[in-house]
């Protein structure tokens, strides 16, 4: 059984000349390093808000931004990007504003009020469910004649839900248009890969279905790109599902309720910090001078204004009224719903009063 | 006008809802080819062919999380979950995803399905065919639950749940499938979610029931010397509770009767209602007449465990000689 692995720009700085003629221009190449580095440095200041009760728990998406961010790239605008919760740098790309990632990890539903010209669905939190709606977007589209298709990401730990096979399978068996791309990231919090899946690669499981499966080195944004290009033609022109496995890792906790030092060693992390993608695509700029340590510095003073700027905006986003709880159940709110929110707002109010008069 | 049972009068509201907007598309295990295995969508695929009656593999939860993500993009997908005790896979999907959606995304994304299954015993089916889960949805917010008793009421139900802008479960009562004919306009019409019906009017005693036990309380108000209201409810939830609590303001009685079992089940929200707004209107506590804290048993005693008119009018007499 012999699974494709695609690397293009490996961990040494090895570029293969013939797969990546072509694929990415220099232009190019240089805004999506800065959108990783940009995805980056918004996970830094995300953990210190967490860690100073300004946010909520928060998933860092550190050593993972090259996968989400080659598929925004490859797609088109108006393709469905249906992500679970580590695919910043995609979203971002995509036009999805730092501050609705921010507002969601804040406790606020507004958050995931992305304008549907986005196509990009919120973020899924339970594991694996999003695939089956990336196939019944794409599903949407080939009902309707239209060449939009989806793709959609989720972890190792997801291929063990019934829901990805269920998935693989009405996509496989209905020709539905749809990437599936799984990011490899060898740990579900604190459960090895190995638990998940006893073949040699995750790829693999897409045999079964009778779909083209590949895996790539999913720290290598060119391979990224290249192997989401094919599988997307694939889609448009064929409309045939792609299963992709992007090999990658979670160089952080898997969130900030976490710590991994419990259950994996220092020295695998280690090896895997010098993988970093965006060390990789930075010497791979420098050797073909297209980036140097100026353009770096004034890159990160520009990032840091961005996200600050985006952190300013979401905190000063005001809480939502109580009523919102109510509001969007249903499309009209029924009557004993309705009342349920007056008397909710009634108490609400009681209780507020109470505890100004007791402050005074 | 024609002379319809609960199966035509659905066949035919799917038929005019299908010809009329191409954003509705059937997909269910056995929906197409085979007409489904009640019959239900029989002659759809003849007629829409196989891009809107869909036979899809076979898998619940696939089958609702690929509606979810059809719904999404716009479309207004009829699944078929092919029997009441085979919702459990596909729950994840229902109350995870389908009944969230609207409010997670303070309304950008929205999920309008229409979740069909047949619902209950009576049919002599296997384990797990003969299931009452409706309370277990209609305590998940975000859903409408709704379950109609009659070919008339399912036709103009259906129209109504298909064009709902939410997702709905529409239960159909399989003990109803075929077990009596009437009148069902040719013409769409629409019957509002959360409107209950008055069955027949009467003075003395409010019984509120939903799908096939509807029956059941007919024949039993049949041999009643009293004048009992009948209340089929229709929509599980949003609940009329303003029917209700204008019927027992009336009667000062209630007897609330359903197949699903007790603990738990829509008729203790029933009750409750009725303490929150009729208390001081009631001559007796509201009695339950329902299924039992038990699994639903295999056929030969199946109709033992669903209430029956025996039961019911035992519970009118416990109530009027409080």
């Amino acid at each position: 059984m012999e699974i494709e692995r695609v690397s293009i720009l490996d961990e040494h700085g090895n570029y293969d000349e013939k797969l990546g003629a072509g694929l990415i221009p220099d232009a190019d190449l240089v805004k999506l390093y800065e959108a990783m580095s940009s995805c980056r440095y918004l996970d830094e200041v995300a953990f210190k808000l967490q860690r100073s009760g300004r946010m909520g728990t928060y998933p860092q998406n550190m050593g993972q931004e090259a996968t989400s961010l080659a598929a925004a790239y490859v797609l088109n605008q108006d393709d469905w990007l249906v992500t679970c919760y580590r695919e910043n740098c995609g979203l971002f790309w995509r036009g999805v504003p730092m501050e609705a990632i921010l507002l969601h990890w804040m406790g606020d539903e507004r958050g995931n009020a992305m304008p549907r010209p986005h196509f990009a669905t919120p973020i899924a939190v339970p594991i694996g469910t999003q695939m089956l709606h990336a196939t019944g977007l794409a599903w949407a589209s080939k009902y309707r004649g239209e060449k939009q298709i989806a793709c959609t990401f989720f972890g190792d730990g997801a291929t063990s839900e019934g829901d990805f096979h269920e998935a693989a399978n009405f996509a496989a068996n209905l020709d539905i248009p749809v990437v599936f791309c799984c990011q490899n990231n060898f740990w579900a919090i604190s459960v090895p890969g190995k638990i998940q899946c006893s073949a040699p690669t995750v790829a693999q499981r897409g045999i079964a279905y009778g779909m083209p499966c590949l895996q790539v080195d999913g720290n290598d944004i060119f391979a990224c790109v290249y192997a989401v290009k094919e599988a997307a033609e694939r889609a448009r022109k064929e409309s045939r599902p792609t299963f992709i496995e992007m090999v990658t890792y979670r160089l952080g906790d898997h969130t900030t309720a976490d710590d991994a030092r419990r259950y994996r060693d220092q020295a695998e992390v280690d090896v895997w910090k010098l993988r970093d993608p965006l060390l990789r695509t930075r010497k791979f700029m420098e050797s073909k001078k297209l980036w140097n340590s100026s353009k770096e510095d004034a890159m990160r003073q520009r990032i840091e204004v961005e996200v600050n700027a985006a952190v300013a905006r979401s905190e000063q986003i005001v809480t939502p009224e109580v009523s919102d709880v109510f509001n969007y159940t249903f499309a009209e709110l029924p009557s004993d719903l309705a009342q349920q929110r007056d008397s909710m707002q009634t108490h609400s109010l009681a209780s507020e009063a109470t505890v100004r008069s007791e402050g005074h | 006008m024609a002379n319809l049972n609960l199966v035509q009068a659905i066949n035919l509201a799917l038929i005019q809802e299908m010809e009329k907007d191409d954003r509705v598309l059937l997909l269910g295990e056995d929906v197409g080819i085979n007409g489904g295995v009640f019959r239900v969508t029989e002659g759809l695929h003849a007629r829409f062919g196989a891009r809107r009656v869909v036979d899809t593999p076979l898998a619940e939860s696939g089958i609702i999380g690929t509606s979810i993500g059809l719904a999404m993009a716009g479309l207004r997908p009829i699944p078929e979950i092919q029997f009441d005790g085979f919702l459990g896979p596909a729950y994840d999907q229902i109350c995870s995803h389908a009944a969230r959606m609207r409010t997670r995304t303070r309304g950008a994304f929205t999920v309008p399905l229409t979740i069909r299954v047949p619902v209950g015993g009576g049919i002599h089916a296997p384990e797990l065919h003969s299931d009452s889960p409706e309370a277990i949805y209609s305590h998940q917010p975000g859903l409408k639950v709704v379950m109609p008793s009659s070919p008339y009421d399912a036709k103009g139900l259906l129209i109504s749940s298909i064009r709902d802008p939410d997702p709905v479960i529409f239960f159909e009562p399989k003990r109803v499938y075929r077990a009596f004919r009437e009148e069902v306009p040719e013409d769409e019409y629409t019957i509002p979610i959360g409107k209950a019906r008055v069955v027949c009017e009467g003075t003395e005693l409010t019984i509120v029931s939903w799908g096939a036990s509807v029956l059941q309380c007919m024949e039993s108000i049949e041999k009643s010397s009293r004048s009992i209201e009948l209340i089929d409810l229709r929509t599980i939830f949003p609940m009329d509770l303003e029917a209700i609590e204008a019927s027992v303001r009336k009667t000062g009685r209630c007897v609330v009767v359903h197949e699903a079992p007790r603990t738990g089940g829509m008729g203790a929200e029933v009750a409750a209602q009725i303490m929150e707004r009729c208390f001081l209107y009631l001559e007796a506590p509201v009695q339950r007449v329902t299924g039992f804290d038990t699994i639903m048993p295999y056929y030969k005693l199946e109709l033992s465990y669903m209430p029956d008119a025996n039961r019911i009018s035992g519970a009118i007499e416990d109530v009027f000689s409080f």
